[in-house]
């Protein structure tokens, strides 16, 4: 059973029909990227998913209960956390002070300070920085760990290399990878392709609103992934 | 026409030659060489943060470049602002249509050619009507720009453009956001302006879209065109997937 089913799902911005009629499913310890140019809807409806953005219609699933209807910070408390594009830390409070006010609003588990740190190591020593001082790595890291903190069933990642230098980004994606091989799921936006493939189970490739692509990281050819980027093949399914 | 990361800046009706563009410490546009021919269309790729859009801006005026100059019609515009570029007959239209609020499709029209094209009296009349007609608006030159779904304001983004009397029009993603009916619409009257000798550059992410209009497509990364040529040699370039996909993509 998924642990995740969204099923036609629409979403707007005002005239524009950003998130038009997917449906998609994730699996417990899987890692879904959803990769697409500029535009294609995947953090509308990544945000759709995690109720920062009102869905215009569809059904959202998860864990068995139908969570549709439900606000943002109860979906949280369902196990959805996300990590929103652009982090927004608290940015005048300590990276603790920000660990602990999700720790404070999320569910019981076994992530705390201690093994957020630990899954993270630059913040051991930045612990009682400013989160609006730290560099974006360490802001990323902040941000991962922040969410991490309400003990989620499925973590929403937004577009976590975007901006950080290239050693960040490899330091962010260590930590990540150690999530995944420890079964988190995950549902990840990313405009760096390769470096979203190489952490992904399954692909979902968007266009204009819509899932084009979808298949298994590992079955997706480049030119695949290539003609759906250009939307050169519509409504193409690789073997899922 | 071979596929190659250098363009000639010879001949051409509108060129931006070593156009350099940064922004504090980050060069957006990063050395490039661009000419678009009389009567020539020419898409515009590239990943996020390219320069596509910057490289629009310059060419039309909206940003005066680092280094580097833009002509037009073998004039130096370099130092031209956009209005003073609409005025020689280079127009352009936005991502994101903004009509005037408050004022009909036709008055929105009117603005264009009056204040963007320096038309005035029967001429500005005739311009927009004509403009209307083009991007089959006139039924509605009446209506209130404000009650306008998103095809129409793409289309009265287009018509204000075209009311200005352009021998260059240069498209941002004005094909975003629309269904494949309403891109195939839009891509008709892009073709018909084609068919009338306008010279196009157009932006755009939905290629499948652009390459009913353009026969030749350039790709940019990182603030520098990587491809340039025949649009199928230039999606199959090995660097223009290399900067969309990354050099270790799935293999």
């Amino acid at each position: 059973m998924s642990l995740l089913s969204v099923e036609q799902l629409d979403a707007r911005h005002g005239l524009l029909h950003a998130v038009r009629g997917v449906t998609f499913a994730v699996a417990a310890g899987e890692t879904l990227a959803l990769v697409g140019a500029n535009g294609a809807g995947k953090t509308t409806l990544l945000r759709t998913v995690a109720g920062a953005h009102k869905r215009a219609g569809g059904r959202i699933v998860f864990d068995g209960a139908d969570v549709t209807a439900i606000p943002a910070y109860a979906r949280l408390r369902t196990g959805i956390a996300l990590v929103p594009e652009g982090r927004r830390l608290f940015a005048g409070m300590t990276v603790k002070e920000n660990l602990l006010v999700a720790g404070a609003y999320g569910r019981p588990g076994s992530w705390n300070l201690d093994t957020v740190v630990e899954a993270f190591p630059l913040l051991r020593a930045r612990i009682n920085s400013r989160a609006g001082n730290l560099s974006g790595g360490e802001q990323q890291a902040t941000a991962i760990g922040r969410a991490l903190m309400t003990n989620p069933k499925l973590l929403l990642l937004d577009e976590v290399s975007l901006g950080l230098a290239p050693i960040a980004v490899e330091a962010v994606y260590r930590s990540l990878d150690t999530l995944i091989k420890a079964g988190a799921t995950i549902v990840l936006v990313e405009q760096d392709i390769a470096r979203a493939l190489g952490v992904a189970t399954r692909v979902a490739c968007m266009l204009e609103g819509r899932i084009i692509l979808e298949g298994r990281a590992k079955d997706m050819t480049r030119e695949q992934v290539t003609e759906a980027y250009f939307g050169l093949k519509r409504e193409q399914r690789a073997t899922s | 026409m071979p596929v190659t990361a250098a363009n000639s800046v010879d001949g051409g009706l509108l060129v931006g030659a070593g156009i350099y563009k940064r922004f504090g410490a980050l060069t957006v546009l990063d050395g490039v060489n661009f000419t678009l021919a009389p009567r020539e269309a020419v898409g515009i790729v590239g990943p996020n943060g390219a320069g596509k859009t910057t490289l629009l801006n310059v060419l039309a005026g909206g940003y005066r470049p680092t280094g580097g100059t833009v002509s037009f019609d073998g004039a130096d515009v370099t130092t031209f602002n956009a209005a003073e570029r609409c005025r020689l007959g280079i127009a352009r239209s936005h991502q994101i249509p903004r009509p005037f609020g408050g004022m009909t499709v036709f008055e929105n029209c009117l603005v264009a050619a009056m204040t963007g094209g320096g038309l005035s009296g029967q001429k500005a009349y005739r311009c927009c009507v004509e403009a209307l007609e083009l991007c089959q608006m006139l039924r509605i030159a009446n209506r209130r720009a404000e009650t306008l779904g998103l095809l129409d304001r793409k289309r009265l983004e287009l018509a204000r453009a075209l009311a200005t009397e352009p021998q260059v029009l240069l498209l941002d993603e004005i094909g975003g956001g629309l269904t494949d009916e309403e891109a195939n619409l839009l891509v008709g009257t892009i073709q018909e302006l084609r068919r009338r000798g306008l010279a196009i550059v157009w932006i755009e992410h939905i290629v499948h879209v652009l390459l009913r209009v353009v026969e030749r497509l350039v790709c940019m990364d990182a603030g520098r065109i990587i491809a340039d040529g025949e649009p199928d040699k230039v999606i199959a370039d090995a660097a223009v997937i290399d900067a969309y996909i990354g050099g270790k993509a799935a293999q």
